[in-house]
């Protein structure tokens, strides 16, 4: 996979994952043109397209359209399982995921997605492993960040 | 509940958190640039302040903003602050904005080096995790080198989560890193069968991503993933492994037969789609590997089948995919997807134009010379019906691909092809008017017997050129009038009424045509001049022709007039000559041949190709000066006037972009005002003006244009799809009277009843409708043969293409500890053997000539242990094969050398002899534990046998010191050797292990030994011996370990410590590459650099701790040391002073 984006319905990105080194202006003028041709897609259109050299697999859950580029030779299928995939996990992370948790909780979402996939490969494929990593890791965070408040009380 | 109040405490600590950023960005919709930039300011002041959290704050607010499109590249630093802090929070928000905004060029990406080597080695694993998955994102050729055998280890690590990660991380690492992937795929290759299926599957993904790749060198796993294959029930795996096998059945077809079976069974019991599709898909290529070995077990009418339910399936996605699929088995089975016409005819009708766009790829395919007509019919009725300009577009070009591919091959009627591109120029707004034209053209010339009927066509067009020109905005159409004017012309002795043609192409109406349009007209009404005098010559008559002349003389004043230059041009030019040919009609003079030769030859078509294909005549060299080139001080004179130049641009350019609007429109004015008072300006004239916006209020009248406009007098391609079918029946029942006579006479002849098939007539049965000859395009006489395909040299996955099955040489070692990347390439090492090279030849020739008689060579190799320690090679060869032994020996050093550069203690001794010293392998190579084990050393070595003969019987002896000897197995003496065990045939090697018991470790050792081995040729066997000399160094006792400052600091304060100093002078190194030689010779790491000060740790096998605090100033480098054993550190400290004596 080269890249994931989400992006809202409005046009405005949500998340970016980028699984090969681009300069920012092309990676900028990459997004807006894919968000323009996505975008301008029927509802029942199907989910794949070739756009440049790569082959686009996107998937609109709400108001949210989940977009991955990959190579000529990747099955699409499976880059649609691996985004409902993702979908799920944020469901079940942040419990019936909406929009909004992902704008204002974006580092979360971007943890659970490098749990999930890594250098544009899916690293586990069971849901459970993957959830628990982020909780535990999460439980890392909080016992340090409650260290932290007990410190600054005690100043 | 109680930890969100914590949080919520915590968040009151800064000014601002992210939801507040997210929040205030969400309310400032109308000045969000501005909200934005106030917003930075503060991320600014935050990240000057000491706090971590309110960095790390600062930090995970600009992630936030770069998603948004903002620049955040000048916080580089501050994020890699952030990505040190000792706190997994924190850290965590480091590395995903690391992760986000770094790239290759990021120049902060080479300070992290030392971190993200200590996060990896942290002992909690979600440290490690993140620092992997960060560097995933931002992984660089430095960092990859650097790192990838830290990484490596980790494919190694208890906890399978970090394992999972390390293997696929590897990927990255070999892209960027391509050296690496020979040492690291054994470990690699191992993960396959790893006890957590995660891990397992991030092996699967990495070798079939590198496979997919260069799957030639990957062949040897076919047996272990077909076995994986078969045992396999997780889809994502299976799905890689089958991916993996259609990239190797290209390579290897009976591996195509053998997988067929399987693929079948799970295309049949499968219920997972993705799954489905991956196998189809497979399938397919195996079958294209096997048509074109002719072994195909059967054509996979399996696939097509289930590829069917695919297309009928009410979801878009695999109807999609399902056309896709099949175009790809169109390529080797036409026959088999042929079947299902229908189906693809059906979905052209789909709401989704991405299916549509698919289906007609199919057809591009499925197309013969049977049903051609059929299928551009149904196309033509598509395009009546279509909406969107943009699929009416693609329609056109593609029905024109389907007629015009191979040549033409499969049309069989001409008429009816150029009545169907006839059709076509109906389309309104097309933006292909040049493509039909083209076709149109092309037609014309090649097909010799068609012109007879294109030029009528063309007239006809010609005729209607109000209906052309006058439609839509869109004027590419009007291109079509561009063909038709030159075919009519060119080939004007097929028309009818050439007089009636002429008037048409001179209407007043053409002058509206784009002026390359009108050229084309006036030169070929020029043409058909000439063709209607000649045809009117001889006859008494000769009003036609003055007639002729007259309407001439009439009509091509108003194109002299033309704005055109080439326009003008050719009517005075031609407006003249015909004034000339009156007058001389006038004295009655015959002009018609005269005029005639003007135009007279044929024009061929050239292929596109042929100019390339001139050969270059003998004795001209095109690389050659013509005139001597312009002298450099010329050049040199203009410089400073182009640097001048260039300067005032700079200068002029910002005024321009200042002027706004406003002043824009005053000058506007300005200049108005000024064309009004000169006389000399023209000005549009106002009656136009006028009448340009008039034409806005004309009504427009809609024309209801449900049935398709017919032309009078212009063919429809039905009339001739319906007499072609009446011809192509005509021809059958004649062919069927013919078989039936044959027949008769057969069965006569033979009294058997034989029943005749009269099933579907096959392609070859349709004979075209008159014998077609297509010319064929002009090539250069002696054109020179095809040209090659060049492959593309700037394919990222080649530098992988490497055997992964060659044993492992020395030289590709991952190097253990670079600081820099740079220093490595000269190592003191490199430098002698330069040295040396000279010498060879001389000794070659000499050498080369006794090669001949018997050929043996033994190398000697070590190799590493997994821990990644090494230290030297050894190579020894028989007595009388020394030299060249040796020859190979340096090449193969060197390029060793590239990446290690070891071996400061290389002696003048013929044998080169390096030793390695590896502590004991440990199961998990963990640096840090199980250093009491520290007594043992063990030393591989891989024998390659460079010679012809057959090895055996080897046996290792090495003569013991007090202080290190060789393990032998119980019960044998101290002076025996070991057998190695294996034997050698030629150009075979293979790697042994032997284990040293090391008492003290504070003294280098040398040991000699001996290998001896039995010759074995063809008809006799010889016993010979090899001398050697393993060398173990004290840095080779080292061990890399990592040491943070604080605990640096508590080891100097302890008095255990012993200290030393050593001084070296004149060094011309920087610094950093100094420190890079000593952390790599010397297995040393840095735990703190000031300026041009550095503090450098290392541990010994045994462990003593070895502190060096390095500084450095005009050229001279002060070592002052401490150990807690004062003779390790001399020695230690020698071997530095020896690394630098060399450089």
């Amino acid at each position: 996979m080269r890249f994931m984006l989400l992006f809202s319905r409005q046009g405005k990105l949500r998340l970016q994952k980028w699984y090969t080194a681009a300069a920012e202006r092309d990676r900028k003028k990459m997004v807006r043109e894919l968000m323009q041709v996505v975008l301008a897609r029927k509802p029942k259109m199907c989910s794949f397209l070739e756009w440049r050299d790569l082959k686009i697999v996107y998937k609109r859950y709400a108001s949210l359209y989940f977009c991955c580029a990959v190579e000529e030779q990747d099955n699409e299928l499976v880059t649609l399982e691996v985004i409902h995939r993702f979908v799920e996990l944020l469901d079940k992370y942040f419990g019936s995921v909406c929009e909004l948790d992902i704008i204002f909780n974006f580092e979360k979402a971007y943890f659970i997605l490098d749990e999930f996939l890594m250098g544009g490969e899916i690293q586990d494929t069971s849901k459970k492993s993957v959830l628990k990593a982020i909780e535990q890791a999460d439980l890392l965070q909080e016992v340090a960040m409650i260290q932290s408040v007990v410190l600054s009380l005690g100043q | 509940m109680a930890l969100k109040m914590v949080k919520g405490s915590i968040d009151r600590i800064f000014d601002k958190n992210l939801q507040d950023l997210v929040r205030g960005v969400r309310s400032h919709r109308e000045d969000e640039a501005k909200y934005i930039s106030s917003c930075i300011d503060e991320i600014k002041q935050e990240l000057k302040q000491d706090n971590i959290a309110v960095k790390a704050n600062a930090v995970c607010k600009l992630t936030y903003l770069q998603m948004l499109g903002y620049d955040i590249s000048w916080a580089a630093f501050n994020i890699v602050e952030v990505m040190s802090s000792s706190k997994f929070t924190y850290k965590r928000i480091g590395y995903l904005a690391a992760s986000q905004c770094f790239h290759d060029g990021t120049d902060v990406i080479m300070l992290t080096t030392n971190q993200i080597r200590k996060d990896l080695s942290s002992p909690n694993q979600y440290d490690t995790g993140v620092a992997l998955t960060g560097l995933s994102c931002f992984v660089t050729p430095d960092l990859a080198r650097d790192l990838a055998n830290d990484i490596m280890t980790l494919m190694s690590h208890t906890k399978p989560y970090i394992r999972k990660k390390a293997v696929l991380i590897m990927y990255k690492v070999f892209l960027k890193y391509p050296e690496s992937l020979r040492p690291a795929f054994p470990r690699l290759k191992e993960k396959l069968d790893d006890p957590d299926p995660g891990v397992q599957s991030a092996a699967v993904n990495v070798i079939c991503e590198l496979a997919r790749r260069n799957p030639r060198n990957y062949l040897s796993l076919a047996p272990l993933f077909f076995k994986l294959m078969t045992s396999s029930t997780n889809n994502w795996v299976l799905i890689k492994i089958i991916k993996l096998f259609g990239a190797l059945t290209p390579l290897e077809p009976r591996l195509g037969k053998k997988l067929i079976e399987p693929l079948t069974n799970l295309i049949h019991s499968t219920s997972a789609m993705s799954l489905l599709y991956e196998c189809v898909n497979t399938v397919i290529a195996d079958c294209c590997v096997c048509v074109k070995t002719d072994t195909c077990p059967r054509p996979p009418q399996l696939c097509v089948q289930k590829l069917r339910i695919l297309i009928e399936d009410s979801d878009q996605n695999l109807k999609y995919l399902g056309l896709l699929a099949m175009s790809k088995i169109l390529k080797t089975h036409p026959k088999s997807v042929q079947s299902h016409k229908d189906l693809v005819l059906q979905c052209l009708d789909d709401k989704d134009e991405s299916i549509r766009l698919r289906a007609l790829d199919l057809l591009y395919g499925m197309v013969s010379k049977k049903n051609l007509m059929e299928i551009v019919k149904k196309l033509m009725v598509h395009v009546d019906k279509a909406e969107g300009t943009t699929y009416r577009d693609e329609l056109l070009t593609k029905i024109i691909d389907i007629c015009s591919q191979s040549n033409y091959q499969y049309i069989t009627n001409f008429e009816w092809y150029i009545s169907i591109l006839v059709e076509l120029t109906r389309l309104e707004g097309t933006r292909h008017g040049h493509l039909i034209a083209s076709q149109m053209l092309d037609v014309a010339v090649r097909v010799k017997a068609i012109r007879g009927f294109a030029v009528v066509q063309m007239a006809t067009l010609l005729d209607n050129t109000t209906l052309l020109a006058g439609s839509g905005q869109h004027k590419s159409i009007c291109e079509v009038l561009y063909a038709a004017a030159w075919i009519c012309g060119e080939f004007s002795e097929h028309l009818e009424d050439p007089v009636h043609t002429l008037e048409a192409m001179l209407r007043p109406k053409v002058a509206t045509l784009p002026g390359h349009i009108q050229a084309i007209y006036i030169q070929n009404a020029a043409k058909l001049f000439a063709a209607v005098l000649n045809g009117q010559q001889g006859t008494p008559d000769c009003q036609t022709m003055q007639e002729s002349s007259q309407l001439l003389i009439d009509r091509l004043p108003l194109f002299v007039q033309s704005a055109d230059l080439e326009v003008q041009e050719r009517a005075s030019c031609i407006l003249q000559l015909v004034k000339f040919i009156q007058k001389l009609q006038h004295k009655e003079v015959e002009v018609g041949e005269e005029v005639t030769a003007l135009f007279a030859g044929e024009l061929n078509p050239v292929a596109p190709k042929a100019q390339k294909k001139v050969p270059v005549p003998d004795g001209l060299d095109l690389d050659a000066w013509i005139n001597e080139p312009p002298s450099e001080s010329e050049s040199e004179d203009e410089k400073p006037v182009a640097v001048f130049a260039e300067e005032e641009l700079r200068h002029a350019r910002p005024h321009h972009t200042e002027v706004d609007e406003k002043e824009l429109a005053r000058r506007r004015e300005a200049r108005k005002q000024e064309q009004a008072n000169n006389p000399f300006y023209i000005k549009a004239s106002p009656t136009s003006q006028k009448d340009s916006t008039g034409v806005e209020h004309i009504p427009v009248v809609q024309i209801d244009l449900s049935v398709p406009l017919k032309v009078p007098g212009m063919s429809t391609s039905d009339k001739y799809l319906k007499l072609e079918e009446e011809r192509r029946q005509r021809e059958r029942k004649e062919r069927g009277k013919k078989e039936k006579k044959k027949k008769k006479k057969r069965e006569k002849r033979s009294g058997m009843g034989r029943r005749h098939d009269s099933g579907p007539e096959s392609e070859e049965d349709i004979a075209p409708a008159h014998m077609v000859d297509i010319v064929t395009e002009e090539m250069p006489e002696n054109a020179l043969s095809s040209d090659d395909d060049e492959k593309d040299p700037n394919d990222p996955y080649r530098a992988l293409d490497v055997d992964l099955d060659k044993p492992l040489a020395d030289s590709e070692k991952l190097p253990v500890r670079a600081h820099r990347p740079t220093n490595i390439l000269k190592s003191p090492a490199d430098d002698g053997e330069v040295q040396e090279v000279p010498k060879e030849p001389k000794k070659k020739s000499k050498k080369e000539k006794r090669d001949k008689e018997e050929e043996r060579k033994v190398r000697l190799l070590w190799l590493r242990c997994p821990n990644g320690e090494i230290q030297c090679t050894c190579t020894k060869s028989s007595k009388h094969k020394k030299k060249k032994q040796k020859k190979d020996k340096e090449k193969e050093e060197k390029k060793r050398k590239k990446q290690h550069g070891h071996s400061g203690d290389r002696e003048g001794e013929e044998s080169v002899q390096n030793g390695t010293l590896e502590e004991e392998p440990l199961p998990v190579c963990d640096i840090q534990g199980n250093l009491q084990n520290g007594s043992q050393v063990v030393v591989s070595i891989i024998f390659e046998n460079k010679s012809t003969s057959f090895l055996k019987s080897m046996e290792f002896n090495v003569l013991d010191s007090l202080n290190s000897k060789l393990q032998r197995p119980e019960g044998s003496g101290p002076h025996d050797g070991l057998t190695v065990p294996f034997q050698l045939p030629p150009g075979v090697s293979n790697e042994a292990r032997f284990i040293f018991s090391v008492q003290s470790i504070v003294m280098p050792q040398r040991l000699k030994g001996t290998l001896t081995f039995i010759v074995k040729a063809d008809d006799s066997s010889t016993h010979e011996k090899l001398d050697f000399k393993l060398h173990f160094t004290c840095s080779s006792y080292l061990i890399t370990t990592p040491c943070y400052s604080d605990t640096f600091a508590k080891l100097l304060e302890s008095a255990d410590l012993k200290g030393t100093s050593v001084r070296l002078q004149e060094v011309s190194l920087p610094f950093h590459h100094l420190l890079a030689k000593i952390c790599f010779h010397h297995h040393f790491s840095v735990v703190e650099r000031i300026d041009s000060c550095a503090s450098l740790y290392s541990r010994s096998i045994q462990g003593h701790h070895v502190c060096l605090l390095v500084k450095y100033a005009h050229q001279t480098v002060t070592i002052d040391a401490k150990c807690d054993e004062s003779s390790l550190l001399g020695n230690v400290l020698e071997e530095i002073k020896k690394t630098f004596s060399q450089s």
